[in-house]
């Protein structure tokens, strides 16, 4: 098998298993499809933007629930642009983290939002690994 | 000078409004991809701007023809003017009213959607968008 098809198994056989695990759903697939000889870097910029965007996302959410009075509207704020961007590139788990932690923002429940907090970056940093390696793979 | 216009006009242009860096940059490429042309604007009010439709502007036809827009796609949340309001400022407008005006959001709540069609919207799309949604935009587009 030549290196460029051998490459490419690799890189389905990788992503494969991602689906299955539940890190990425058919919306990545979707990114995948517009990519093209016209724009061959589309994916790779857009989780880049992703990564980059998240960083600051995560920072803004940590600063917002460690004051004194928490605004609740603010933190919900965050976490909905971050339930979107994470819904758009097609990563599910950290989405899905968002879900609940919409649902603690309009509880207040501060105990909810810091659990959610975690989750959500520990999800975060396991669907960047992943995707990190999937793009080393396919280069 | 007018050759150029008269290729560009066989073209779509799209004003896509969103203030997810993200999305934007996605729903810029769906469009790219079903060969559209497009400017994408970060809010309501730059999309205002952009049309012409802000309080001091004068709204005319001959505005350039570089800022005529076959199409407006704009996400429901976003802060300040939301999408909905937006529309209902399209809709106000003399020149834009007959612009089609495509609402995306990513929350499935029926309310809005009718509330959104009801004045005026072309179509709801519920988020992610997909290429499948842009291809049917597209296709409704070839026949205005």
């Amino acid at each position: 098998m030549d290196v460029v098809s051998q490459l490419q198994r690799q890189f389905v056989e990788h992503a494969t298993s991602l689906y299955r695990e539940g890190y990425l759903d058919d919306q990545f697939t979707q990114l995948l499809k517009l990519q093209d000889e016209s724009n061959p870097d589309f994916v790779v910029e857009v989780v880049s933007l992703f990564f980059e965007d998240t960083e600051k996302l995560l920072n803004n959410l940590t600063t917002a629930l460690q004051q004194e009075s928490i605004d609740y509207k603010q933190v919900d704020a965050h976490v909905h642009q971050f339930k979107g961007s994470s819904s758009s590139i097609g990563a599910q788990r950290v989405k899905n983290v968002c879900v609940v932690f919409r649902n603690y923002c309009d509880e207040k429940n501060l105990d909810g939002c810091l659990v959610c907090l975690e989750q959500a970056k520990n999800e975060y940093l396991l669907v960047r690994n992943k995707l990190e390696a999937l793009f080393n793979v396919s280069l | 000078m007018s050759i150029e216009y008269f290729e560009e006009e066989d073209v779509p242009h799209v004003l896509a409004v969103d203030d997810n860096l993200i999305d934007r940059k996605l729903v810029e490429k769906l469009l790219k991809t079903s060969s559209c042309r497009v400017t994408t604007a970060e809010n309501a009010m730059r999309a205002m701007e952009y049309l012409g439709l802000k309080e001091n502007q004068q709204q005319n036809h001959l505005n350039g023809n570089g800022r005529k827009v076959n199409m407006i796609i704009t996400d429901y949340c976003m802060p300040g003017m939301t999408g909905y309001e937006l529309l209902q400022k399209i809709k106000e407008s003399a020149v834009l009213k007959d612009v089609p005006v495509v609402i995306m959001s990513s929350e499935n709540i029926p309310n809005r959607i009718n509330e959104c069609l009801e004045k005026g919207a072309e179509r709801f799309i519920l988020k992610p968008v997909k290429l499948a949604d842009v291809k049917k935009l597209r296709r409704q587009l070839t026949k205005c």
